[in-house]
């Protein structure tokens, strides 16, 4: 796998409620896939907060199945529609402790439904630490290429020096092989 | 004043960030969706913890030879 950096952003003083990439449609054509990090932690008064993430400025349509595990052997596996995919630290883990998910989207220009598989893990210096994967797919009535991706929380804001990283997949001479 | 949030909004066309003020219908939003994430993750904690007295309750009632109830033995059954 082959991955080119598209994109970096790291929130500044005063936190943000969300971070969004626009104009993805308009990278080069090169890439099939993309891969978005986030290295966050969020001022939600919990242990851990969940990523929302919105496609072309909605998060309807998105079906979610995740399975999480806590330090302590609480977790289990859910399911929702809220856009949830991802977890990472918050206001109730160890201070100045970022948490990080991995979003990967297979195929964002199709005009097919998009799956996105998603993995994450809050940090936190007690038992309470949080992991995650997450499986999404994205099937609006009317299929179209991803033009912009937005990620917040569900319960605050980010904080500062919480980042994010748009990076795109190198397809092969054939414009469909993602090569390594 | 409190200060109003704020997005980072980056173009991956141009590489230009913009920092934008919420709405005030994207702040009641944010304000709504806070909420029912805490009563989830609320919702959530009792469920663990109905959970983990339900074990512990069968794991002690099968130390002293007593019986379960259908939910204690729902825990343990694989």
């Amino acid at each position: 796998m082959s991955m080119t950096l598209i994109e970096h952003i790291e929130v500044g003083s005063g936190g943000a409620a969300s971070i969004s990439f626009v104009s993805v449609g308009d990278i080069p054509s090169d890439y099939t896939d993309l891969l978005v990090v986030l290295s966050g932690r969020s001022t939600a008064g919990a242990n851990v907060d969940g990523i929302r993430i919105a496609l072309n400025g909605s998060t309807s349509n998105l079906t979610h199945r995740r399975l999480i595990g806590g330090g302590s052997g609480s977790g289990g596996s859910a399911s929702g529609t809220n856009g949830e995919i991802g977890l990472i630290s918050a206001a109730n883990n160890t201070a100045n402790t970022f948490g990080n998910c991995q979003i990967y989207i297979p195929n964002y220009r199709s005009t097919s439904a998009k799956s996105i598989s998603a993995d994450s893990v809050s940090e936190n210096n007690s038992t309470e630490a949080y992991q995650g994967i997450y499986a999404m797919l994205w099937n609006p009535a009317s299929n179209v290429p991803i033009t912009s991706i937005t990620l917040d929380m569900l319960g605050g804001n980010l904080v500062q020096y919480s980042s994010a990283t748009l990076y795109g997949i190198t397809a092969g001479s054939d414009g469909t092989t993602t090569v390594s | 004043m409190t200060d109003r949030p704020t997005k980072l909004i980056v173009d991956c066309s141009t590489g230009e960030r913009t920092v934008v003020e919420l709405t005030d219908e994207e702040i009641a939003e944010r304000e709504a969706m806070a909420a029912q994430a805490e009563a989830d993750r609320l919702a959530q904690e009792q469920a663990e913890a109905d959970l983990q007295a339900l074990k512990d309750s069968a794991k002690a009632k099968l130390i002293a030879g007593e019986p379960l109830t259908a939910d204690e033995a729902a825990v343990i059954v694989l």
